[in-house]
């Protein structure tokens, strides 16, 4: 899923000073499954902002709703007539499900709620771990299912650096398995160590955000 | 044998001479008297110097202007580079810089994390957006196709080939340790000419590392020179084998140290013994010795350990 976090509050009402009638929406999917905008978040939120605004010395009128999802056209109609009486959007959607917000309601201001932060899973109650980078060239098939772009700190293609703790834990966060100490596990449970002994090329990054916008077209699906 | 670049670090290694390698790190601003000063104390001590490349994310002046400054000052410097800032085009852009202000020793690593946090006082830059678009070993390989092929990583040719002698880091003894041995291999297979690794305390560990090293014939293919870090406290070593990946210390050293009334003599004593026992180890070429924020010990470890003066090559 995607994941997202909530911003301070303080930015919050950095954004919201100015303004009086202020529509606050989740969105029942990826943000709810991490608990950042869902139904509940949302109704826990609003009324935090409200009595944030009102300590500011900047009372506002907080009404809240969630979607179904923000990320589809149709799902957004449901909000339209409270949109149009608020002078502000507080999205705690994701960035994809804002600016579809965003597009939507183009004159009304649209605030995030939350940073998005990673392509994670849910790993136990109230820890999520990133799985994906969305690289746009997947390696799994090199590294027996685990993905070290996503999950080394380095993205290192050929193995740990050294700074993989004695315990097997990542240097730079010590509740972060090295993901090479891992892959190299699961090569030798395997019988297939030697696999990780290939020297992988430099990575073709051009179908990663650093390429540029993602444009993917499919003439199939277009007629 | 031909030499890939005739620098005195790969001449030293080529007539079987046992190698000195030591570190200067560059100073947190552009004082080239702060480089000439550490320069002062250690010329002609070693065979080569490692310049550091922004180690623990703290900026510091350039690796490669650094090396250039040891260069006009007589010392041969190692340059050290990164993956952590830069990307493959600007890395060979700096090396074909480098080659043309006459630094041919380069050692290319994954660098300190930018989140790993700078030591101290210091804050460093865990805000930076780390680059990593190759890693050491595709670094390694990029420096080996440059020289050897005339060839830049995305296939364009290079007017002349660069002259480099490539080192590569080693931490023989971090987890998962079955694989350091092939992560080796790996970088030896990539181009590393020369090894250095991280600091060993930990002898007869280490020399099982070595002997896998042996059997699989890697030491014929490039030169391993052990690190050496002068300890001078118990309490540097506990650190370190606590807080420094990869760096092992046994216990009964720590003891020592802890009983050892003068424990910065102690540490020499040390030091001196370690030199002893890697040099006995097949495969050993030579080492790399530090004495960090501690300089001016190096010059008598060197004499008393019989590595001074330097060979000519």
């Amino acid at each position: 899923m995607i994941t997202a976090e909530w911003k301070p509050i303080e930015e919050m009402v950095g954004y919201l000073r100015g303004h009086k009638k202020v529509l606050v929406i989740g969105c029942a999917t990826c943000v709810a499954e991490c608990a950042a905008g869902g139904e509940r978040e949302v109704e826990t939120l609003a009324p935090l902002l409200a009595m944030a605004m009102q300590n500011d010395g900047n009372p506002i009128e907080v009404k809240s709703a969630t979607l179904e999802r923000q990320c589809e056209p149709e799902f957004l109609e449901a909000i339209a007539e409270a949109a149009a009486e608020a002078d502000a959007i507080v999205s705690v959607a994701c960035g994809i499900g804002m600016q579809l917000v965003a597009e939507r309601y183009a004159d009304t201001s649209l605030y995030p709620g939350v940073n998005t932060t990673s392509l994670s899973i849910r790993e136990e109650p109230g820890l999520w771990t990133s799985r994906c980078a969305a690289c746009g060239d997947c390696v799994l098939g090199f590294t027996f299912g685990l993905c070290p772009v996503a999950r080394c700190a380095k993205s290192l293609q050929n193995g740990p650096c050294g700074g993989t703790r004695t315990n097997g834990m990542c240097e730079i966060n010590e509740d972060t398995p090295c993901i090479w100490r891992l892959i190299v596990e699961r090569a030798t449970a395997r019988g297939r160590l030697e696999d990780l002994t290939k020297v992988r090329p430099p990575k073709n990054w051009s179908n990663s955000p650093a390429g540029g916008p993602k444009r993917m077209l499919r003439e199939d699906l277009r007629s | 044998m031909s030499l890939h670049a005739g620098t005195k670090l790969e001449k030293v290694l080529a007539a079987g001479q046992f190698a000195l390698t030591t570190e200067v790190g560059p100073p947190r601003g552009p004082d080239v008297e702060e480089v000439l000063k550490k320069a002062d104390i250690l010329k002609g001590m070693a065979d080569a110097y490692n310049v550091t490349d922004n180690q623990t994310a703290v900026v510091r002046m350039s690796s490669i202007a650094g090396s250039k400054i040891l260069l006009d000052a007589g010392l041969e410097p190692v340059a050290q580079m990164t993956c952590r800032d830069r990307n493959r085009i600007a890395m060979q852009s700096d090396l074909l810089g480098a080659s043309a202000l006459g630094l041919k020793n380069i050692l290319a690593i994954s660098g300190d994390h930018q989140g790993a946090g700078a030591s101290g006082k210091l804050k460093g830059h865990p805000g930076a957006k780390g680059v990593y678009d190759v890693d050491s070993i595709q670094l390694i390989n990029i420096i080996k196709n440059m020289r050897d092929e005339g060839v830049q990583a995305g296939g364009d040719t290079l007017t002349s080939k660069p002259q480099f002698f490539i080192g590569a880091a080693w931490t023989p003894l971090g987890p998962p340790i079955e694989f350091r041995v092939l992560r080796l291999a790996k970088k030896v297979a990539a181009g590393a000419d020369f090894i250095q690794t991280q600091a060993v305390y930990d002898i007869k560990a280490f020399a099982e590392q070595m002997a896998k090293a042996v059997d699989m014939g890697l030491t014929e293919k490039t030169a391993i020179l052990p690190g050496l870090i002068v300890p001078r406290s118990a309490g540097m070593l506990n650190y370190m084998n606590k807080n420094v990946p990869g760096v092992v210390v046994p216990q009964e050293l720590i003891d020592r140290m802890k009983a050892a009334s003068d424990p910065q003599a102690e540490g020499v004593k040390v030091t001196l013994e370690l030199i002893e026992q890697v040099r006995e180890l097949p495969g050993v070429k030579g080492v790399h010795l530090q004495a960090i924020e501690a300089e001016e010990l190096l010059p008598e470890i060197i004499n008393q350990a019989g590595l001074s003066p330097r060979p000519e090559v």
